[in-house]
């Protein structure tokens, strides 16, 4: 009886949004009198930072600071409409939409520029800190705040633009079967190590080493972040995490926080991530859906070492200390017994 | 209808007292009568920690703790950390290191590990993991908010949060 130690490998490809009836989400956006800018959403932050991402994609577009920019994702009754969160699509979809409505509205207010200063909208370029200024020639400059308040009290103008990203609904070949369920997909790769006590089944992961493959990082922090809780979130999936543990027996299902398992603070593996950026040609500069995929390639990577530590293949989630004792007992009895 | 019994608390440094029904936990009397929503009901029976407040200097679960039985006490929020609209030690040190997602957690987080600075300013990791550990969180893997603590300690040497 001893204390194994095992390494895993895992690669994962995840898809960016889903792709059933066509997969549309919209967006609008308007200035305030005084250059600020409204994005209307019904996409809802669910704390993975959507209205941080959205802010900076209309910012970047518009050519303005992030802090003019406010997100309001206040009701799905009076809002543009959106599919919602989920499937990692928020970035990419909801991003693509405010692009869209951001660039009419930049394009709206480049033109009332233009007639403030008495030039051609298309040799007007923003400055990023508030301005709009004729190319190469800076000292021809009007503010933001000017041009808003310009727009709404004597040119009549609304700055602002409407924006509709869809994914049309892909059909399958009638003779392959083959379609396109998504237009970009996010990669990882997870080596995992632990150590297997074949005694008590006990498993400890030892270290978890992530390369995430995410299109562009619109948020680096926040990527970092999504990918650490998303790493631990993989390895309770792969260890602790079921409400069912005797599947279809209900018996024995976690009725509250202190029967549903996760690993605790106590319990971190020593984790790495690493970033890489590929930029999705569809992608909200770049961006692709890094939520659902970076929980995903520490499952198999478990399970890959834990095969490699004790030489038994679990193929049920969680890996149960039970399970890998029961799957040890089997492969030591006589074969045919 | 619930007899009402009064209440008097010194909330966040203020004196406040409301009747709150007997029987009310402390959660919903500070939600529902005080108007403090900062301590979260996660769970309501005393596994993830979201409620927990300060009372009288030591760290409680207030969805386990009865509302009359804190008359006369002091009770510590997060809502009363920051002071003017200067954050805390800690509320910055979360927000700097990226310790919060969807926040439910937050507020119990905090005032876990506010507990804790108060009596060990200068906590080593293994300090930190043992005062978060009736503390669940869904979204960060725990690093972050270790590390959060752990730079909210650093930045405050010596002295009580």
């Amino acid at each position: 009886m001893a204390i194994r130690r095992g390494r895993g490998v895992a690669a994962v490809n995840y898809p960016t949004g889903m792709n059933l009836g066509g997969d549309p989400s919209q967006a609008l956006v308007h200035s305030t009198p005084t250059g600020n800018f409204m994005v209307t959403l019904s996409s809802v932050d669910l704390g993975q930072g959507l209205k941080q991402i959205m802010a900076q994609i209309c910012a970047e577009t518009i050519g303005v600071p992030a802090e003019l920019v406010t997100i309001d994702t206040g009701d799905t009754d009076t809002g543009p409409h959106c599919m919602g969160t989920f499937a990692s699509r928020g970035t990419h979809r909801i991003g693509n939409a405010v692009i869209q409505a951001a660039t009419e509205a930049r394009q709206v207010m480049l033109e009332v520029a233009a007639e403030e200063l008495e030039v051609n909208a298309s040799d007007l370029e923003t400055d990023g800190t508030g301005n709009i200024h004729v190319k190469g020639a800076p000292q021809k400059a009007i503010s933001i705040f000017d041009t808003a308040l310009a727009a709404h009290f004597k040119r009549g103008r609304s700055i602002s633009g409407r924006g509709m990203f869809l994914v049309p609904r892909s059909y399958p070949e009638v003779e392959t079967g083959a379609m396109k369920p998504a237009t970009c997909y996010a990669h990882a790769c997870t080596v995992v190590e632990v150590d297997v006590d074949d005694e008590t089944g006990e498993v400890t992961v030892v270290s978890v080493k992530n390369v995430f493959e995410i299109g562009r990082a619109l948020n680096p922090r926040m990527v970092e972040q999504q990918l650490v809780g998303g790493s631990w979130m993989g390895l309770s999936h792969a260890l602790y995490e079921t409400t069912e543990p005797y599947y279809p027996n209900r018996e024995h299902g976690g009725t509250d926080f202190n029967q549903y398992l996760m690993p605790g603070p106590g319990d971190l593996a020593e984790t790495e991530i690493i970033v890489l950026e590929r930029p999705a040609a569809d992608g909200p500069y770049g961006a692709k859906g890094p939520g659902e995929m970076c929980a995903n390639p520490q499952i198999p990577a478990v399970a890959n070492a834990i095969f490699d530590a004790v030489g038994v293949r679990i193929d049920h989630l969680p890996i149960t200390p039970e399970r890998i004792l029961r799957a040890l007992r089997a492969q030591a009895a006589p074969a045919g017994a | 209808m619930a007899k009402k019994v009064p209440v008097q608390v010194t909330l966040n440094g203020e004196e406040r007292a409301e009747f709150v029904e007997s029987g009310a936990t402390l959660l919903n009397a500070l939600r529902g009568r005080f108007g403090d929503t900062s301590p979260k009901g996660g769970c309501h029976q005393g596994t993830c920690g979201a409620c927990s407040v300060i009372i009288d200097g030591e760290l409680k679960l207030s969805c386990l703790t009865l509302a009359e039985a804190c008359d006369g006490a002091e009770i510590v929020t997060t809502a009363g950390l920051a002071t003017n609209s200067a954050m805390h030690p800690l509320q910055r040190a979360f927000a700097e290191g990226f310790a919060a997602q969807c926040g439910f957690c937050t507020p119990g987080m905090i005032m876990a590990a506010k507990a804790l600075l108060d009596q060990k300013p200068d906590p080593t990791r293994e300090d930190v993991i043992e005062a978060l550990s009736g503390n669940i969180c869904r979204c960060t893997g725990y690093e972050p908010i270790i590390q959060a603590v752990l730079a909210a300690a650093a930045a405050s040497p010596h002295k009580a949060a």
